[in-house]
């Protein structure tokens, strides 16, 4: 029944969407004030989507293994918490949370828009509403979430061990929103370039979607990539791998959107590229679960491997991408612009900075898709992998950074000011430590030779526009911009210490014998077998000490029966200085373990950097968000006019 | 990463990397005892992909064959051979998509020129909206 | 804005969509092949597999006749039924040389016990040093070497019945 509720619920939801785009059709062709409808019809369509999905965690709560999809990604003997997470941590279940969040997203655009045009909101309304459509029509054709098994199974298959972890609670919900959010963004840009009025206002009007999709982005990486850091077990956090690629592409797209709207809304210029960054970045977000669920890539992130689903999704992509293209190239031409900028302005910088994260998404994408494109011209088989990005990507970002430092503090129109003297201090913060880094460690590769002071500077020069003025005045926005470019900062410095002096020492342990990495001194002390709640395991007890106390640490290597699988847990002790993280290996036929550590001094800092990053993002969402909602919708106005 | 190796083990109808009786080779879990050459096997390791386990390196598969390679780089390391060397030997064998760095040959110019072409693009893109000559 | 900067970024997306449609029509092929076809075998001398059977090494090769070289192990599941296809081949006049890849004497001596031997030598590969040296990447997998110990052909997977023509074709084209 309650299987077949959300069943319904969705059908509906479709049908619903249906209708809203209709009546953007009829509200564009005809002089028809379809504004309450509309609104009513999407909220709705948002209420019904919700619905759906909270059915499906109810059967997943209950495991109800009537319903396939829960035969296949759960078993009774679960905790409950990866009951609920399991219902998300498959192709299906992800899918419906996308929708879900699609029609949401359209429900609270229609809702709580204010200072928007009204031709414009509608356009925008109908647009979110045809996404909706595609992704609803894949869903109950290609991909039916509630699918029943009969007769039913007495148990489920479980889910893989891989995902049971708080990870997975956390990181596909915040990418979802974050995707998804920009679909509005998608949508605003569409409507308007429909109703030609691409404006200031549009800008304030996308902003705070675009501000809290991209936070989400910001966090649901920045977990993402932590969580691969300490579950997987090879003590790195980013592979570029093509489905972190794929994450990496919509979060460029829309920082790169973000720092274009203030252009747009403070001097309303840059109307071409704002639209085309808010088309693009929506689209990454489809490209990106086209990779992970067509079957053409292998990856941990791959989801089921299926031609056709993909075949279902490729078409969508062309369908939606192909038509805000289309309609940019036809209308493009209408977006007049104004004067060009001051060479030394903050237009300028920010100008400079669009391009600069342009070049790199399109160095991600090219890299990333580069041998399927070499294979389909010539047959021949070629991999781009880090050091490709890395040799690429990494000088760029820090060119980037270093303009991270000085654009905030330029006017707009035109800087009078000594801007670079303010910036003497960070300069020379900077010079110091690449020079200390000469003495310190002679033999640094060379992006974290230069990026270490790149850093520091930005450190120093992110905190420039609160310094010199009451920072208690300053504008809650500019606050969200300083901790956001600080977390720039922070990120750097840890990706620059983890490149430069990580220690790892791996070898082979008998008990009670010691191995030193970095600072530490490491006894195994003993190797025993323990078991959880649906697993066994062999767990090592190491004793580490750096000369002030001992750390024990518990490695482990975890067997599971449903699916069968084998898992490394590393243990890992967090310090202000740094993480010392320990696996446990396979035994020697000598008696001994092999043991594998990590002395990663300061790595933390990479993801409080990403955290801070997300801060400073949600900080400037209330600011704006608290200016925009004193004024009374624009809507209601036009009622009692 | 064992679960990816099963999983496509499985999906690959052909050779079956099965777990054999001996244990894994001398130097596939032990660091050189010196340190520069280590450190120069990893970077190598880390650049060069597991047979077996697709999407993963050779540094970080659990698979025995990529414990075995492990072996054979150090070996070669510690006998004095390069990194581009032993990396070449492999391409010898397996072809350029064995090494996550792009090679020198035609069909990776693009990559390399790509950046390049991106910036001028940018550039001459964005050169129309700044004021680049002093105005009188 | 002049049209060639509109209409680019659809020119951009329809080659994109063109490549994965190409890509969804031909999935990619996960098998590695060794890249060593047409080239001499590397110099290799191994230690017999099963003692008193005879070790293989390079020279062996160089007989004036094809030979296949089959790499397989006693813990190969797909290995025990390849064994009757080679005896077949071995039947029909075939030379074959197995190496035993990461494997011990006695459980190698059981396999063939228990499946059969169509084997002349047998080398021994403890640590998968020859498999790499000749670009193989899994078991099982066979080589046809001419007279003069040149690679002419891989075959990766198990031999099985319906490839027989092929591996007897290759065969002659490798005389």
């Amino acid at each position: 029944m309650i299987a077949e509720t959300g069943l319904a619920a969705l059908w509906l939801a479709a049908g619903l969407a249906a209708l809203q785009f209709l009546l953007m059709v009829i509200a564009l062709r005809t002089t028809l004030d379809v504004g309450r409808t509309i609104r009513a019809v999407a909220a709705v369509q948002g209420a019904l989507a919700l619905t759906a999905f909270v059915m499906l965690l109810l059967v997943f709560a209950r495991s109800d293994m009537s319903v396939a999809l829960v035969f296949e990604n759960s078993h009774t003997a679960k905790p409950f918490i990866y009951k609920i997470a399991g219902a998300w941590g498959n192709h299906e279940g992800s899918m419906l949370l996308w929708v879900t969040v699609l029609s949401g997203a359209g429900a609270c655009l229609g809702l709580l828009s204010r200072q928007t045009h009204e031709r414009t909101l509608v356009a925008a309304l109908g647009a979110q509403a045809a996404l909706a459509l595609g992704f609803y029509a894949f869903l109950l054709i290609a991909s039916n979430p509630f699918a029943r098994l009969l007769p039913a199974p007495p148990n489920g298959k479980g889910l893989n061990p891989l995902l049971q972890d708080p990870g997975l609670a956390f990181h596909p919900p915040t990418l979802y929103f974050g995707y998804v959010g920009l679909s509005v963004a998608f949508s605003l840009a569409v409507g308007a370039l429909l109703t030609g009025e691409v404006d200031a206002k549009l800008a304030r009007a996308m902003r705070p979607w675009v501000l809290g999709a991209w936070t989400l982005l910001t966090l649901g990486i920045t977990a993402g990539s932590y969580w691969a850091y300490y579950e997987l077990g090879w003590g790195g956090y980013w592979f570029w791998d093509p489905v972190e690629n794929a994450s990496l592409m919509p979060w460029l797209a829309a920082t790169a959107l973000l720092h274009s709207i203030n252009v747009l809304a403070a001097r309303g210029a840059l109307k071409a590229w704002t639209m085309m960054l808010a088309v693009v970045a929506f689209s990454m977000s489809m490209v990106g679960t086209f990779l992970v669920r067509s079957g053409i890539l292998t990856s941990v992130h791959a989801f089921a491997i299926d031609p056709q689903r993909g075949t279902f999704l490729l078409a969508l992509l062309a369908i939606y991408v192909g038509a805000a293209f289309i309609l940019f190239a036809v209308r493009g031409a209408t977006l007049k612009e104004g004067a060009p900028f001051e060479l030394v302005s903050r237009e300028t910088g920010l100008v400079v900075n669009n391009l600069l994260l342009s070049v790199i998404l399109g160095i991600v994408f090219l890299g990333t898709l580069y041998p399927l494109f070499v294979e389909a011209v010539s047959g021949e088989k070629l991999s781009v992998g880090a050091p490709y990005f890395n040799a690429v990507a990494g000088p760029l970002a820090l060119v980037l950074a270093i303009l991270v430092g000085i654009g905030p503090l330029l006017s707009w129109r035109r800087e009078r000011r000594p801007v670079f003297k303010q910036l003497t201090v960070p300069a020379l913060l900077g010079v110091t430590v690449f020079v200390i880094s000469f003495i310190v460690a002679p033999a640094m590769g060379v992006l974290p030779r230069v990026g270490l002071p790149v850093a520091m500077f930005l450190a120093g020069a992110s905190i420039l526009p609160l310094v010199g003025r009451n920072p208690l005045r300053a504008p809650i926005a500019t606050w969200g911009m300083v901790v956001a470019h600080l977390g720039i900062a922070v990120s750097l410095v840890g990706m620059a210490m983890n490149a430069a002096f990580t220690s790892e020492r791996l070898a082979v342990v008998r008990p009670n014998e010691t191995l030193t990495v970095g600072p530490w001194t490491v006894l195994l002390k003993e190797v025993t077998p323990t078991a959880g709640q649906n697993f066994t395991a062999i767990e090592a007890e190491l004793r580490a000490t750096r000369g002030d106390g001992i750390k024990v640490l518990k490695p482990q290597t975890r067997y599971f029966t449903d699916p069968p699988m084998e898992t490394n847990e590393a243990a890992i002790d967090t310090f202000w200085n740094g993480q010392l993280y320990t696996v446990i290996g396979k035994p020697d036929p000598s008696g001994g373990w092999q043991l594998r550590l990590w002395w990663k001094p300061f790595v933390t800092l990479i993801w409080a950097g990403g955290v801070l990053i997300a801060l400073g993002g949600a900080i400037a969402m209330t600011g704006r968000v608290r200016r925009q909602r004193r004024r009374k919708p624009e809507w209601r106005k036009e009622r009692y006019a | 990463m064992r679960l990816i190796a099963l999983l496509l083990a499985l999906m690959l109808a052909q050779p079956l990397p099965a777990d054999s009786n001996l244990p894994p080779a001398y130097w596939a879990n032990r660091q050189l005892p010196d340190a520069r050459q280590e450190a120069r096997a990893q970077s190598l390791m880390e650049e060069v992909r597991c047979l077996v386990c697709q999407e993963q390196s050779m540094a970080d598969s659990d698979a025995e064959l990529a414990g075995d390679m492990r072996d054979l780089v150090r070996r070669r390391i510690a006998a004095g051979e390069s990194p581009d060397q032993v990396r070449s030997w492999l391409i010898e064998r397996y072809g350029s998509w064995v090494s996550y760095r792009p090679t020198t040959e035609p069909a990776s110019w693009p990559l390399w020129l790509a950046p390049l072409a991106l910036l001028l693009v940018g550039a001459f893109l964005v050169q129309r909206r700044i004021k680049l000559k002093a105005r009188r | 804005m002049s049209r060639a900067i509109r209409f680019a970024p659809l020119a951009l997306l329809l080659i994109v969509i063109l490549a994965l449609v190409w890509r969804l029509a031909t999935p990619a092929d996960t098998t590695v092949s060794s890249k060593l076809e047409g080239q001499p075998l590397p110099v290799f001398q191994l230690a017999a597999a099963v003692p008193p059977k005879a070790a293989l090494e390079t020279a062996d090769f160089a007989t004036g006749q094809p030979r296949i070289l089959n790499i397989f192990a006693s813990w190969c599941v797909p290995c025990i039924s390849e064994v009757k296809v080679l005896q077949g081949l071995k039947r029909r006049g075939v030379h074959i040389d197995g190496i035993a890849i990461r494997d011990r004497p006695q459980d190698v001596a059981a396999f063939l016990d228990r499946n059969g031997d169509p084997y002349e030598r047998i080398g021994a590969d403890p640590q998968s040093a020859l498999q790499i040296a000749l670009g193989s990447s899994g078991v099982p997998e066979s080589f046809i070497v001419d007279g003069e110990g040149i690679i002419r052909y891989q075959h990766i997977g198990p031999i099985e019945a319906s490839d027989v023509p092929k591996i007897l074709k290759k065969l002659e084209e490798a005389r």
